[in-house]
């Protein structure tokens, strides 16, 4: 059993649907399918150099999830010289669902709101996996 | 001469609602109130994008967009990217107003968004006083 929390990291994309996917997943994972057990932290204070978020990627197991093959949640998160244990696309989840077209980006349509779903669901799983723990 | 568009970066904001708050507002300017005068950019992409991303604040007069006060978008952009044109810092907002931070960081209620239209309306007021500055 991990002690810490599993650390999920969603990208911060803002122009397309996909990062708000990923952003509404991870809150879903954190705050009510394995809260507890997961956590999340701000992708812009690993951008920005803060010392204490950096440590906290350092010590845990990560889950990047990313909205695009730019990939940065991944990158900035090995940047910080954080552990991805775990990696999501939602490209690669909109590949397996060709039928969900999702097109709204501040609030969630439908067809967005079915992959988060998803999303979530796979992210939980790998959370359980992984063993993560400590916030109860 | 053409003027230059107006850059608007939110923080990502994970961690609390705050963060929520300002990539809302953020996009109300983006598609609706400002649309086709303002752009915007992934603030991840400043350290892990290839380095074009670097030339946003030079290219655009940018005004960032944070939180809470840990200031992720202006530190960011200010360290990669160059001095940005102004600041709205959501929670000394919500201090100033005595309002609490929405309850969900996923969910919005109409009080919730009510403090969406406030911040976007300060957003608006400074992509405003950019232009004038760039009139005179
Ligand atoms: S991975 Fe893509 S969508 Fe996500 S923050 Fe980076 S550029 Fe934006
Ligand atoms: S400014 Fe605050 S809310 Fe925004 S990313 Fe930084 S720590 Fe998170």
């Amino acid at each position: 059993m991990n002690e810490r929390p599993i650390l999920i990291i969603p990208c911060s994309g803002i122009g397309k649907p996909f990062g708000t996917i990923g952003r509404d997943a991870t809150f879903r994972v954190v705050d009510e399918l394995r809260k507890g057990r997961a956590d999340t932290s701000c992708l812009s204070l690993l951008v920005m150099g803060d010392e204490e978020a950096t440590e906290q990627i350092r010590e845990s197991d990560c889950i990047a999830v990313d909205g695009c093959p730019l990939e940065c949640a991944r990158k900035n998160i090995e940047i910080a010289g954080g552990r991805i244990a775990a990696y999501f696309r939602v490209m690669d989840l909109l590949r397996d669902n060709r039928g969900l077209k999702p097109k709204q980006v501040t609030f969630l349509d439908d067809d967005g709101t079915r992959l988060a779903e998803m999303l979530a669901e796979r992210i939980a799983v790998k959370v359980d996996e992984l063993g993560g723990g400590g916030l109860d | 001469m053409i003027k230059p568009k107006v850059g608007v970066v939110s923080c990502s904001g994970e961690c609390c609602s705050l963060g929520t708050l300002s990539r809302i507002a953020t996009r109300r300017v983006l598609e609706d109130l400002k649309a086709g005068e303002t752009v915007t950019i992934c603030l991840p992409l400043f350290l892990a994008g290839d380095s074009g991303e670097r030339m946003f604040a030079k290219q655009f007069p940018t005004v960032a967009v944070d939180g809470c006060h840990k200031l992720c978008a202006t530190k960011a952009i200010e360290k990669y990217s160059g001095a940005t044109a102004a600041t709205v810092d959501v929670e000394s907002m919500l201090e100033e107003q005595g309002s609490d931070p929405p309850a969900s960081r996923r969910i919005f209620t109409p009080e919730d968004m009510a403090m969406v239209a406030m911040v976007a309306g300060a957003i608006v007021e400074k992509v405003d006083g950019i232009k004038e500055a760039q009139d005179a």
